[in-house]
């Protein structure tokens, strides 16, 4: 009997390990693919912060692969990604977040990648459970990304397909269907108890998913974005700078980026020669990025507020110095900004 | 012995740095031995695990300064 194959996405998190590690228990070969959106929770604002730190700055969907024993490609999809959050078909969820899109695109780019170059893969897998997300895994959305995908029955949904009619892989006896399970529900306790079956101890479980775009904050980041610059775009560094720092906006002409510690001026630091710099001089402080085209005026004022979040904040006068992308360079000896002065709508 | 292929990730945070491997390792023979130079911590996890995976052999890593070296051998 012919060994079947199977790509399974794996996203780092709990429920993609799992329908993985239910396929490979019946002896199919499984393959793992993770996507690189540019949104991807994974590691990245723990490397740029928090570098001394002791917990491993893992890739979890790596480390997910490794502890399940099968390979892992992991593709780079940010540039095609642009439209599924620019124009996603099935609208946002909470937030900017295009949840059923996204998965659509994912299991369509999976099934592209596996059948491309005689690969020979017979069915696609996902970690999915229905009720368990309000917009992407609603029971009506299942057949919806089965169909857009243009997988149709050869996706398996491995955690909730006794829910579901029989797919191709089950109908055809390539897995057997009295071995996939019936979860539904945001409950956790099912999935919880068959890691501890599998014996799978250490598992990544982030909060929000593993995609900063269904982020209250981050989402807000990025909507003041396409706001200041009216227009809806973005380039990777765009979205990856929204992770780092804190964002303040004192007037539709400019951002502030500030580093909040060691690491992030450290990343802000790669920038230079692409956005104007504000340096403390007389105190220790973060490094700022300013995006957008600031006054005169505006740099005197964008000092006060950084000044603010450095070791000078109580002192009379702190002096830092703007430096702009061609190298031009401007002493500035400012009043630091008392908390009260800086409004919270600045805070973006 | 010739000098390795050279990977310049400084600045990319992970997994971009594990992706340009991959290209990489696509592209050159087994037995070429490739050195990543990255500046996100992540990697010396990353690339590593990367090489389990898929069988690839990690024969060297180097922190210097912010700078994280790993070389490896395409097998």
């Amino acid at each position: 009997m012919t060994r079947r194959k199977a790509l399974a996405l794996i996203s780092g998190g709990l429920d993609s390990m799992l329908a993985a590690r239910v396929v490979l228990e019946q002896g199919v070969e499984v393959h793992g693919l993770n996507f690189f959106t540019g949104f991807c929770v994974e590691g990245h604002t723990s490397a740029i912060r928090k570098r001394h730190m002791v917990k491993p700055k893992r890739n979890n969907a790596l480390w997910t692969a490794e502890t399940l024993g099968i390979p892992l490609h992991i593709i780079d999809v940010s540039e095609e990604y642009k439209d599924i959050v620019l124009n996603p078909k099935h609208g946002y969820g909470q937030h900017l977040n295009p949840c059923l899109d996204c998965k659509i695109f994912m299991v369509n780019k999976a099934s592209a990648w596996g059948y491309a170059e005689s690969k020979g893969f017979d069915f696609v897998i996902t970690g999915e459970v229905i009720g368990q997300r309000p917009k992407s895994q609603r029971r009506e959305a299942m057949p919806v990304i089965a169909r857009e995908s243009g997988v149709g029955d050869r996706l398996l949904r491995p955690l909730c397909a006794l829910n579901l009619e029989p797919s191709l892989p089950e109908r055809e006896g390539w897995v057997d269907r009295a071995r996939l399970y019936g979860f539904h529900g945001r409950d956790r306790k099912p999935q919880i108890e068959l890691a501890k079956h599998f014996g799978i101890e250490d598992y990544s479980q982030p909060a929000g998913g593993c995609c900063f775009l269904t982020d209250k904050q981050y989402s807000a980041k990025l909507a003041d974005l396409w706001r200041s610059r009216g227009r809806r775009d973005y380039e990777l560094d765009d979205i990856m700078l929204l992770k780092v720092g804190r964002h303040l906006r004192p007037n539709s002409r400019y951002k502030l980026i500030i580093g909040r510690e060691q690491g992030e001026n450290q990343y802000l630091e790669g920038y230079k020669g692409r956005f104007t710099l504000l340096r403390m001089e007389s105190h220790e402080g973060p490094l700022t990025l300013i995006d957008g085209h600031p006054t005169l005026q505006d740099l005197e004022l964008a000092g006060r507020v950084v000044a603010r979040y450095s070791q000078g904040r109580e002192a009379a006068w702190v002096r830092l110095r703007a430096i702009w992308p061609d190298g031009r360079e401007k002493p500035l000896t400012v009043q630091p900004l008392t908390p009260t002065e800086i409004p919270d709508a600045w805070h973006v | 012995m010739s000098n390795p292929h050279q990977l310049d990730t400084r600045g990319l945070l992970c997994p971009i740095p594990v992706i340009r491997a991959q290209e990489v390792v696509s592209r050159l023979p087994k037995g070429t031995r490739v050195e990543i130079i990255a500046t996100d911590p992540g990697i010396i996890y990353d690339i590593p695990a990367w090489c389990r995976i898929h069988g690839h052999q990690v024969l060297h890593t180097a922190t210097q300064d912010d700078e994280y070296h790993i070389e490896f051998q395409i097998c």
